[in-house]
């Protein structure tokens, strides 16, 4: 088990190692600039000399050594100084964002709270909603239940987020004027009127992606399900004479966990990459919309470190779905 | 200029005497959302209108702009003027006198020493300054005492208002930013996230492109202002939502830069919360027509420069028909509505230098026919003109946009009336900015028959402005493209009358230089088709008092008076 572990971390380097580089030389051939959006009252000259501060001009693998280094040795430095009070990276240029000239870490940091509160949250109920549904519907398969809930999860895979989050938006906010339409994100919970006040900002975006969550991972996890119920063993465990609860939860649930676990790890990475589209509706202004000012801005080093976060994520996620995969089914483990 | 804003202040005055109570923090809190949010607090680090707006709550200059484009003193105890002495009979300097008594948010008193101090920071030559341009030309800055400041010029400037005047150029703590000077400034985030100022309001939070927290400045130098004891300025989202959140839900007061389609605004406006009104600064949506030949047959050195002119646009009598066959006020109503006026001026305010340019504002198709007729272009087979073996077809381009796209679309279709014919380009906004010598799609290198885009000038002094436009800002490869007479206009009359201008004094004979500049362009040449003069439009709700928009100043330049109405 450790051996596979370690043995998938080794590789996991040389390919986050090639993702680096793809992302950078991508981001390098995209057109546009950083002083883009400038007023067009900024002289061409003065533009030259803040180009020249921001670093742009170097030759490009250069740049790329240098995000390298400030990634991998910079700021986990600066990290652990923080957490141990040590000055190992002190008087090290940090990653900084073009746009704010602020450190890009501490950005995502800033950040990160609302995006798990709200994104998080939504995945989580996601799976809460989709695992008695998915149950539920492959119990009787084309019975009333699955039929219901398969037009739900239909109608809410295929209604975009922007969609029921601007009728949300309109019925109670507007109309209703139940819940705001604008999230607060200097909000502190400190009693129960901010707790209050943070469920119901929380509400509108957590109930637009529980939706989708929901649709789409009960409808990966009635399939699992249905695999299973064809299986001999659940034939053998049907004519054993067992009932069919025990037949679901004890055999085919079991059997389709694996396949679950899949399914759920590897949704994971989206929850950090936040929900573009929610995000910006409500204002969370979380992770997904810091990506897309940072890419409207041509801040590349934020946008170089959010895509690369998220990569690291996902192939750290995968390695986590491989690992659970083993523990689960021993046939993988000793295969 | 003493008269004006005397009468300017007495203007303020009377609308403030409509305030029941005076008194600091009264108010509770007033929530500000600009859908584009602040990335920083210090104006030298940024050129982008949302971060010098949230600044300028915290950090004054030594003067500022009022609606009307003319000065008020703001840290400075008047405006320096040749009569008062301030600034010297040989044009080559401006001294300053301060407010006394003024402190800093942290107690600590202003002196002379923190605005030489902002200078030298600016114009520290590692450092990058985004506003660097409004030092260019200066000498030295020099603190004489504490409460005199004295800037030198390297010439003769007629005006001398550009360092300190504005948002742009406010004055930092040299306490706070002593060891952010040079290519140390980027790195000082706490100091560029928490400046210390002297403004109405001070900073507690700040969220990097998200949200910022102010509360009053306990050492305003006005112990009655702010009314509002915390300011919130909220990012995110998009114009409508930021209207929405003002006009429909009630939950903003106040929301920067709302530009939406005037049915949209008249639908939000009819809940009765609040209401929409634009500013009119010097933003004119024009296009220019390129005077030289940007031919692909030509070598990529020599397109579109001087050396080769346009085969139909050097024919003024197609730019006047291109000018006359536009529909001006058409095109207003359906992309701006109030927000924008048709004008047929590249310099459209302040009064002093606005022409009385109004010809182009009729449209007038069989006119614009008959001149073309009249040059010798003539209808071919498909109803396209043609001279000489030259087609009149054009290539017409801007930026990606959905009004400027509308724009293209009409323009083609009256032009096609005219018979001409017309291709049009959009390119992605960042790229036709972008100012990349290495692109071939900038607004600069002009690889195109016209283009459209919008420009304007800061502060209220058009010089500089029609100065881009002499016969040596034309952008080629000998500047890597860097120019921005963008129509490649060169007239010795032209520049003969640009030099003239910066070695006169006289606002009034400034003002008539100013307006023969601007129809030469215009009228006469109609190298620059203006079409429509805009306002940058906010939404604020019926419950907020105080607010006076100024588009020649930031639209917070009067923060400290708003109120709470009842």
């Amino acid at each position: 088990m450790l051996n596979l572990a370690l043995r998938r971390l080794a590789m996991a380097v040389p390919t986050l190692l090639c993702i680096s580089l793809v992302i950078f030389l991508l981001l390098e051939a995209a057109p546009g600039d950083p002083l883009g959006e400038m007023p067009l009252t900024v002289p061409p000259e003065v533009k030259e000399r803040m180009r020249a501060a921001l670093g742009v001009g170097e030759p490009w693998p250069l740049r790329y050594l240098l995000f390298l280094k400030q990634f991998f040795w910079v700021e986990p430095l600066h990290w652990l100084d923080r957490l141990l009070g040590t000055d190992f990276g002190a008087g090290q240029q940090r990653l900084i964002s073009y746009q704010s000239r602020a450190p890009v870490f501490d950005v995502i940091a800033e950040r990160l709270p609302q995006t798990l509160a709200v994104v998080g949250l939504s995945y989580l109920l996601g799976v809460l909603v989709a695992l008695p549904v998915a149950i539920l519907s492959a119990r009787h398969p084309q019975g009333w239940f699955d039929r219901i809930a398969g037009s739900l999860a239909m109608l809410g895979y295929s209604l975009p987020t922007f969609l029921t989050g601007l009728v949300l938006i309109w019925v109670l906010a507007i109309w209703l004027k139940w819940l705001p339409s604008v999230y607060d994100t200097t909000l502190r919970v400190t009693d129960w009127a901010s707790l209050l006040r943070q469920l119901r900002q929380m509400a509108m975006p957590v109930a637009v992606l529980t939706l989708y969550n929901a649709a789409q991972i009960s409808r990966y996890l009635r399939a699992a399900m249905l695999d299973n119920l064809r299986q001999d063993h659940v034939r053998t465990a049907r004519a054993k004479g067992l009932g069919e609860g025990a037949v679901l939860c004890r055999h085919v649930l079991r059997n389709s966990l694996s396949s679950m676990v899949t399914v759920i790890a590897l949704g994971l990475p989206t929850v950090f990459g936040g929900a573009i589209i929610t995000e910006q509706l409500f204002k969370v202004n979380g992770l997904g919309q810091l990506l897309i000012l940072a890419i409207n801005a041509h801040d590349l080093p934020m946008v170089m470190a959010l895509t690369f976060v998220f990569a690291l994520l996902i192939v750290l996620c995968t390695l986590l779905a491989d690992l659970l995969y083993g523990m689960l089914d021993p046939r993988i483990r000793h295969g | 200029m003493r008269i004006k804003v005397l009468l300017m202040g007495a203007a303020c005055g009377a609308a403030m005497t409509g305030m029941a109570r005076a008194e600091r923090g009264v108010d509770g809190q007033v929530n500000v959302i600009m859908w584009q949010a602040p990335s920083t607090m210090n104006p030298y680090l940024s050129t982008g209108s949302k971060d010098i707006i949230a600044a300028s709550a915290v950090l004054e200059p030594l003067a500022v702009f009022v609606p009307d484009g003319a000065l008020a003193p703001r840290l400075a105890a008047e405006i320096p003027s040749v009569a008062n002495g301030g600034i010297a009979t040989d044009l080559r300097s401006v001294t300053w006198k301060l407010r006394p008594g003024l402190i800093w948010s942290d107690g600590s008193p202003v002196t002379a020493a923190d605005v030489a101090f902002t200078a030298a920071y600016c114009m520290d030559p590692a450092g990058g300054c985004a506003q660097l341009a409004k030092f260019d030309g200066i000498d030295k800055v020099e603190a004489l005492d504490p409460l005199t400041l004295r800037i030198s010029f390297a010439t003769p400037r007629p005006d001398p208002f550009s360092a300190f005047v504005g948002a742009q150029t406010p004055v930092l703590q040299q306490a706070q930013f002593r060891g952010c000077t040079g290519a140390a400034a980027p790195g000082c985030t706490q100091q560029n996230f928490q400046p210390i100022g002297t403004g109405p309001f001070r900073v507690t939070g700040f969220r990097t492109n998200d949200a910022v927290l102010l509360e009053a400045n306990p050492a305003y130098r006005d112990p009655d202002k702010p009314a509002f004891a915390t300011l919130v300025l909220k990012g995110g989202g998009d114009a409508a939502a930021a209207a929405r959140a003002v006009l429909e839900t009630g939950e903003y007061d106040y929301a920067w830069n709302t530009q939406l389609a005037p049915d949209v605004i008249a639908g939000m406006e009819a809940k009765g919360l609040g209401r929409v009104e634009a500013a009119f600064g010097s933003l004119v949506e024009l296009i220019h027509v390129n005077l030289s030949d940007p031919s692909p047959d030509l070598p990529e050195a020599e397109r579109s420069t001087l050396k080769h002119p346009h085969p139909i646009l050097s024919d003024p009598a197609v730019r006047r028909a291109l000018s006359l066959a536009i529909d001006r006020s058409l095109l207003t109503d359906i992309g701006y509505g109030p927000a924008g006026q048709p004008t047929c001026n590249l310099v459209p305010a302040p009064a002093a230098w606005a022409s009385d340019n109004t010809a182009c504002l009729t449209q007038d198709i069989a006119g614009a026919r008959a001149l073309l007729d009249g040059a010798g272009w003539v209808p071919g087979s498909d109803g396209i003109r043609e001279k000489d073996g030259h087609r009149l077809h054009l290539l017409f381009q801007t930026s990606v946009n959905a009004v400027r796209q509308d724009f293209q679309a009409l323009i083609k279709q009256w032009w096609q009336e005219i018979g001409v014919e017309t291709e049009l380009k959009s390119v992605d906004p960042s790229v036709f900015f972008g100012g990349d010598a290495g692109s071939p799609d900038t607004f600069q290198k002009f690889h195109a028959d016209l283009e459209m885009f919008a420009n304007n000038f800061e502060g209220s002094n058009p010089e500089p402005y029609l100065a881009r436009q002499g016969c040596d800002k034309v952008p080629g490869p000998d500047n890597q493209w860097q120019g921005e007479n963008i129509s490649r206009y060169c007239n010795p009359e032209y520049d003969r009358l640009l030099a003239e201008m910066s070695q006169t004094v006289d606002p009034a004979e400034r003002g008539a230089m100013g307006r023969r500049l601007n129809d030469m362009l215009t009228r006469d040449s109609d190298a620059i088709i203006p079409l429509v003069y805009r306002g940058t439009s906010s939404a604020y709700a019926n419950t907020l008092g105080g607010v006076v928009l100024n588009a020649w100043d930031s639209e917070l330049w009067n923060v400290a008076d708003w109120h709470r109405t009842r």
